[in-house]
């Protein structure tokens, strides 16, 4: 076997009042990929945090490399050659991809202060064709995309001599292609030696990749498994502690009358030429690669970027929509991609986020009636199961579905007809998908059309009545439920045309 | 089971954050009566009914411009232009009882120069994109150079009678500035803890993008919270016009700056989103407070600075601990 290069034992955590950790072991040797599972709220993060130093443990051993080890800090956890690449990337957009790599450690010229520019191109340009990346080391971040900057991060981790490395939901926003290329890097890094702890909910991409597979399940540690001696089933009953049969609980329901139409919609050059149009009941799915321009649809729909040509019928009835509060008044909600800039606002309540666009009707003349409201948040934080102890938790606070619940809430209070839906289970632990599509099933049943926007193709296919396939900003495939697979969707979005296909 | 468990973990999580925002909306007060209470023991002169009459009148003159830029504060933004809005809708008001106009409707045709001035920032931020800091302080300006082109850089005086009521009468024995401080504190506070406009507000300054895609219109809120901010601005100009029986083209220079400071000591955040109106009236005291303390104790209007400079330096810092 490998060298061992991790080993955490009978680690654990508590902040006042609350045990995040409580004996967890975990290990990782030189070559390995190791992926650690469990929902929001498991203790994932909190065990990196540690690793990385952001936190310190109460108890328990770390060894690394054969020697114990006190991680007091991320400076000490950096020298031990541990690097965390966050969810969230930590480049300084407006630098240069090699300042970036190289910031607080920039070449010097002998001991003079004055950077040296040539060592710090030619260094850069190294750690990237390691990664197989040609970039020029002086393109501003800002003007990278998801992936490539995600390359950055890795490549600066290299140049620290990094060997253990933390990817945090790496794909979250990423295309296939980006997808594609990451794991041939995670492929190129495991054969140098590197080893890898893998934080992801994605199923399928962890039995791809993993080599063994970690789950914790409230703050405990439950069980290691090699990647090739289990299966979907096994880690779902060890994440949720229970059997979920059905992953994709979708129920048949007969499609009611026509409810939105749009009619030959584009934006600038970001759309051109959409049709296609949704029934009451019916759940639309709207499959593409990122920047295929699925989201533009959604913001035109909503006002938010109104559209420059086109037209938009709600009940057969031609409606114009400019700013978000036509399209609520049109009936049309939007649960936007990203929650946490767009969905909600963190350091609100959980009340007050939901009251945010139905304001009008909890008051009378311009001043709240505060019963109303707080009936409205009771239901809302029932019917959706949303974990908290009360209404008034700030809803930063909440874990990343329970704060998807209560954007979806949020809509729902409007009482739409038609539900746009971006990425609705993204960052989502599995118990919480479930639910929302529970939702998604009982809010179809009510008659509200649904449009669900995913770049997950299990979801899509296994939620949609009806799935229309985006690339470049064109439809390129309508497929009914029957005949779609995932090869059609990925031909149609890669921009095959098969428009007709099946 | 599990649940159940994390349930109670995070209500006694809650429950410590809860009495940890109280502790904090606190700690402006307890500055406050520290002050207080140092300066009652070390100044015969300080607790008195007329003394204290006295600072109150003072205060309500900082105060009400404070209200209003507590409300721009909330949303995010700031407004320099206060102590121009206060000159120039003062001077305006002024103007026309020194050419015989009715003092009402004088006064009332400043405290709207004040509102439109207000709007015409909020225009600019709003619809023209420019950021507050640099859109005020152009107006800051241009509301400055029209005082004086209007007043000719010279006083106003010769104004009626009648006028002095406004700001130097007494309503129950009270002077009528802190009458006109408590009537807008109530209305405002009112306004921001229980209207839909005060939610908007608060939205608005946490996250301007998901309050738009809420449904609200950002860039009315915008407009609406500058026009406050120079409606109380002219209110407060014309109150210390009525005082001092003349309106000057210098008047509130560098008002806006004890406005800020009193806003800031009350705990509300710069980044917009988190504060409220009480702290800012508690804010507006602690600078009166400690302004007529000093007077009191002869400290030299030099070494005044150097102290109110510190005490807000204190403040915040403390603030900051607090909130680690």
């Amino acid at each position: 076997m490998a060298e061992m290069l991790l080993e955490m034992k009978e680690i654990d955590k508590s902040f006042p009042g609350v045990k995040v950790l409580q004996n967890v072991q975990f290990s990782l040797y030189a070559g390995e990929l190791h992926a650690l599972m469990g929902e929001n709220g498991a203790g994932k993060s909190t065990l990196m945090k540690i690793l990385n130093g952001i936190y310190t443990k109460d108890s328990g051993t770390i060894i690394v490399k054969g020697k114990p080890e006190e991680i007091t800090s991320t400076k000490v956890a950096e020298g031990l050659g541990i690097s965390i690449i966050h969810q969230e990337l930590n480049l300084i957009p407006y630098l240069s991809v090699m300042e970036n790599i190289f910031l607080g450690r920039e070449f010097k010229h002998g001991k003079t202060p004055f950077v040296n520019w040539k060592k710090m191109r030619s260094e850069a340009e190294r750690y990237l064709k390691q990664l197989g990346m040609d970039l020029d080391p002086r393109t501003i971040v800002e003007e990278l995309s998801v992936g490539q900057q995600q390359m950055v991060e890795i490549a600066k981790a290299l140049s620290m001599q990094a060997d253990i490395l933390v990817l945090d939901e790496p794909t979250a926003a990423l295309t296939d292609r980006e997808i594609e290329k990451l794991f041939e890097v995670i492929a190129a890094l495991k054969a140098k030696g590197v080893g890898m702890i893998y934080i992801s909910h994605r199923m399928e991409e962890i039995f791809q990749i993993s080599d063994r597979i970690t789950v914790l399940r409230d703050g405990k540690y439950i069980g290691t498994r090699n990647t090739k001696e289990t299966d979907m089933d096994e880690l779902v009953r060890m994440m949720v502690g229970r059997d979920i049969n059905d992953r994709f609980p979708k129920i048949e329901i007969t499609p009611g009358e026509e409810r939105l139409r749009v009619e030959s919609m584009s934006l600038g050059q970001k759309l051109r030429d959409i049709s296609f149009s949704v029934r009451s009941g019916e759940i639309l799915g709207l499959a593409g690669l990122m920047g295929a321009g699925r989201t533009e649809v959604a913001k035109v729909l909503f006002g938010v970027t109104p559209a420059t040509h086109g037209k938009i019928l709600i009940d057969g009835k031609e409606t114009t929509i400019r700013k978000p509060i036509d399209a609520i008044g049109a009936g049309i909600a939007l649960v936007t991609e990203d929650r946490k800039h767009e969905g909600l606002i963190l350091s609100l309540s959980i009340r007050e986020n939901l009251s945010l666009p139905n304001l009008a009707t909890l008051s009378v003349s311009g001043f709240m009636k505060r019963k109303k409201e707080a009936v409205l948040s009771e239901e809302t934080i029932e019917k959706l199961h949303i974990r908290t102890p009360h209404a008034e938790q700030v809803v930063g606070a909440l874990s990343g579905g329970n704060q998807q619940k209560v954007v979806i809430g949020k809509w729902l209070a409007t009482k739409p007809k038609i539900l746009i839906l971006d990425e609705p289970t993204r960052g989502v632990d599995i118990g919480a998908k479930k639910e929302i599509y529970d939702l998604m099933n009982q809010l179809a049943k009510e008659g509200v059309a649904i449009i669900m926007i995913s770049s997950e193709l299990p979801e899509v296919l296994g939620m949609s009545d009806r799935i229309i396939v985006m690339h470049e900003g064109r439809v390129t495939a309508e497929l009914s439920r029957e005949e779609a697979t995932q090869e059609k969707i990925m031909h149609a979005a890669t921009g095959g045309e098969n428009r007709h296909a099946g | 089971m599990l649940r159940q468990e994390g349930r109670i973990d995070m209500q006694a999580e809650a429950k410590q954050t809860v009495s940890k925002a109280i502790f904090q909306r606190m700690g402006s007060l307890v500055g406050l009566v520290v002050i207080f209470v140092a300066l009652s023991l070390i100044s015969s002169d300080f607790l008195t009914v007329s003394n204290m009459f006295n600072v109150l009148r003072q205060i309500s003159i900082n105060a009400l411009i404070a209200f209003g830029m507590t409300f721009v504060i909330l949303t995010g933004g700031i407004d320099l232009s206060v102590g121009s809005i206060f000159a120039l809708s003062s001077a305006l008001a002024a103007g026309m009882m020194a050419s015989g106009t009715d003092p009402f409707v004088a006064i009332m045709v400043g405290l709207a120069a004040g509102a439109v001035m207000g709007a015409a920032n909020g225009i600019l931020i709003a619809k023209g994109k420019v950021a507050p800091f640099i859109a005020t302080l152009a107006t800051m300006t241009v509301f400055r150079g029209l005082t004086l082109v209007y007043t000719e850089g010279k006083p106003i005086t010769g104004l009626p009678d009648s006028f002095a009521l406004f700001g130097k009468g007494f309503f129950l024995d009270i002077p009528m500035p802190i009458i006109w401080m408590l009537i807008a504190f109530a209305i405002l506070y009112v306004i921001l803890k229980h209207s839909t406009f005060g939610r908007h507000v608060y939205a608005l300054g946490s996250n301007e993008e998901a309050t738009k895609l809420s449904g609200i219109n950002t860039s009315r809120v915008k407009i609406f919270v500058y026009s406050i901010s120079g409606l109380l601005a002219a209110l407060s100009g014309i109150i210390l016009t009525s005082r001092l029986n003349s309106a000057q083209a210098t008047a509130g220079m560098s008002y806006e700056l004890d406005a800020i400071a009193a806003v800031v000591l009350g705990g509300t955040s710069l980044s917009g989103g988190k504060g409220w109106i009480v702290g800012t009236l508690i804010g507006a005291m602690i600078i009166g407070v400690l302004d007529n303390g000093l007077n009191l104790l002869n400290v030299s209007s030099f070494y005044q600075q150097v102290v109110k400079g510190g005490v807000i330096l204190i403040a915040v810092l403390l603030d900051r601990s607090k909130s680690k």
